[in-house]
């Protein structure tokens, strides 16, 4: 007997592909704006701090909503990609990922900012010093000494992606094949009498997927720590 | 090479009004914690950037406010040595020394990279992590990796300050080789009058934001008015004299001007012209020549100056020979032995009290590039 039906390998796979491209997109965006939070004082920052945490406290279906009305077909802007481009976002599993990085994109962003915060300056100045230009100082070592903190993030992200829910349903709605996830998918089996088995199933994948991300989420953070501390 | 430094800094309530020069060799920045050093080597390695000033290393302009130019840190080429060390924790000592031959502009000297190690001792530390290291072995590889970048000037700052006794006596000679292989300006910030005796050439004394004195070792330790500036502590002579003997009970004579000193534990050779600080403290005064004393250390001297240094303490400065003691006594002393510019008596030492100092005239072998 099979583990899950046709349609239930849909619907994870879908997620992981959803949650793979989110995490993927958004992480240069992070990284930049996390350490404009962390470094830079310029006009502006404390309204970016609130509008990068904003997806965490609004709810789900509001934001939902306002990417409805900003990317939908009708939608100025997203009228204006699908003309110019050919990229539609509304009701595509491209959507989903637009969404699913959008509501993942502060976790991500908090994740990398205190690590960033952990760095030893002095070390960086230490690089300065050296001779290395500031862009090399980044990358020679910054960026090393962040990774874990930044791969700890992704992961984070990457779970709290598998689980979006509201914006995605709101958004994109729940298409098999195409914008239905295991959370959305698990929403449907619940509205259907005598679907429990396999809602409980995608449940269970669910719940392994997000306590298996908190898990490597944390022995990466320690890690990390311990890096920058030279330990 | 010269580098020349002016800059003023108004910080909430000190200022800092710094001015000073530093030829080849080494020039040790001395104070008190606190008056302004580690901020002038900033100053210099462009960590911190003044009001207004002007600093600049032979034609190449560090810092010109009335110009408006600011060559960022990167683009100095200044080594800098920081008392905490500063390795990358994510490199092995290998990659911390690699660390800066990247950016050099020109041609790379191969053979650096072999003669730092040597010098350093760190061939067998290579492969380890910074964190592996214990603190002696973190600021030789700091050092080596300054080197490495093949600077024009060096900053150690404070580079023994996190390290015991023990340790610093066995940094110290690496020190004291990497003075005579540089030719070009080190900047040494310390505040212990042994370090400074032993390395520098030139001492620049910082007080409270201001340069207090400049002048050679010898002249800012032996003058009255530094215990006044820096603590009673820190005064004390140095003499130069030429190693007579080494003896086989691990003795060195030293002829001086004034008559022959014993110390204990040096490796000069003889015929070698070493310099010995005769700290304040350690002198004892007495008006007959004493007998059936310990001390093996018996010069005599005639008063110069004794100056009130506060409470029950007085400062001598003697006469002995062609140079000059300072001998730290108690105000009742001067007074039963009845001392007074021009008395005539013995200054006592301890040969076990002798440290080795600096080698008056480091000799500048250009191994290294500039």
């Amino acid at each position: 007997m099979e583990l899950f039906s046709g349609a239930e390998w849909q619907a994870i796979g879908l997620s992981l592909r959803v949650s793979f491209w989110a995490t993927l997109a958004s992480m240069p965006v992070a990284v930049l704006v996390a350490y404009a939070l962390a470094r830079w004082r310029f006009p502006g920052r404390f309204l970016l701090n609130i509008l990068v945490h904003l997806p965490l406290v609004l709810p789900p279906v509001v934001t939902g909503y306002l990417l409805l009305v900003t990317f939908g077909t009708r939608a100025p802007i997203g009228a204006f990609l699908e003309q110019a481009f050919g990229i539609t976002f509304a009701f595509r599993w491209t959507g989903a990922a637009m969404a699913a990085a959008i509501m993942a994109f502060p976790l991500l962003v908090r994740a990398i900012r205190l690590s960033i915060e952990a760095v030893d300056r002095r070390l960086e100045a230490a690089a300065g010093t050296l001779g290395a230009p500031p862009f090399w100082v980044f990358a020679t070592i910054t960026m090393p000494l962040i990774l874990p903190g930044v791969v700890a993030g992704a992961v984070l992200g990457f779970a709290k992606a598998m689980g979006e829910f509201g914006a995605t349903i709101t958004f994109v709605s729940n298409i098999p094949g195409e914008t239905q996830t295991i959370p959305t998918a698990i929403y449907a089996l619940l509205q259907v009498p005598g679907a429990e088995a396999p809602a409980a199933r995608l449940i269970a994948v669910s719940i392994a997927l997000s306590v298996g991300a908190l898990i490597v989420s944390e022995v990466l953070a320690t890690r990390a720590t311990r890096r920058v501390e030279g330990r | 090479m010269k580098l020349s430094v002016s800059f003023r800094h108004r910080f909430g309530e000190a200022d800092l009004d710094i001015a000073f020069e530093a030829g080849p060799g080494v020039t040790a920045l001395f104070g008190r914690s606190g008056a302004g050093k580690t901020t002038s080597v900033n100053a210099v390695a462009g960590l911190f950037q003044p009001d207004e000033g002007r600093i600049a290393l032979d034609k190449t302009t560090f810092l010109d406010t009335s110009k408006g130019i600011v060559l960022p840190a990167h683009r100095r080429r200044v080594g800098y040595v920081f008392q905490d060390a500063r390795l990358f924790p994510h490199l092995s000592v290998r990659g911390n020394l690699g660390f800066g031959a990247r950016f050099v502009p020109g041609p790379i000297d191969a053979s650096m990279s072999g003669r730092v190690q040597d010098l350093l001792g760190l061939t067998p530390l290579l492969d380890r992590r910074p964190r592996d290291l214990s603190g002696g072995e973190r600021q030789r590889v700091a050092i080596g990796r300054a080197l490495l970048a093949q600077p024009r000037l060096l900053l150690l700052d404070e580079p023994l300050a996190a390290l015991d006794a023990e340790r610093k006596e066995q940094i110290l000679p690496y020190l004291a080789r990497l003075r005579k292989e540089m030719d070009f300006p080190i900047l040494y910030v310390s505040h212990s009058v042994d370090e400074v005796a032993r390395l520098a050439a030139h001492v620049v004394v910082i007080d409270a934001g201001r340069v207090a004195r400049t002048g050679s070792p010898g002249a800012i330790f032996s003058d009255m008015s530094i215990a006044g500036t820096l603590g009673a502590r820190t005064a004390g002579a140095l003499i130069t004299g030429k190693v007579l003997e080494r003896h086989s009970d691990g003795l060195t004579s030293l002829t001086v001007s004034g008559g022959v000193l014993y110390l204990a534990g040096s490796d000069a050779v003889p015929g070698e012209r070493v310099t010995v600080r005769i700290a304040a403290e350690d002198v004892l005064l007495s008006r007959l020549r004493p007998e059936g004393l310990s001390a093996l250390n018996i010069l005599p001297a005639t008063i110069l100056a004794v100056e009130d240094a506060g409470g029950p303490e007085r400062l001598v400065q003697l006469q002995a020979g062609e140079d000059r003691l300072l001998a730290r006594i108690t105000a009742r002393s001067a007074q039963v032995l009845e001392l007074s510019p021009g008395t005539v008596c013995y200054a006592i030492v301890k040969s076990m009290a002798l440290a080795m100092g600096g080698d008056p005239n480091p000799k500048l072998k250009s191994s290294i590039p500039s």
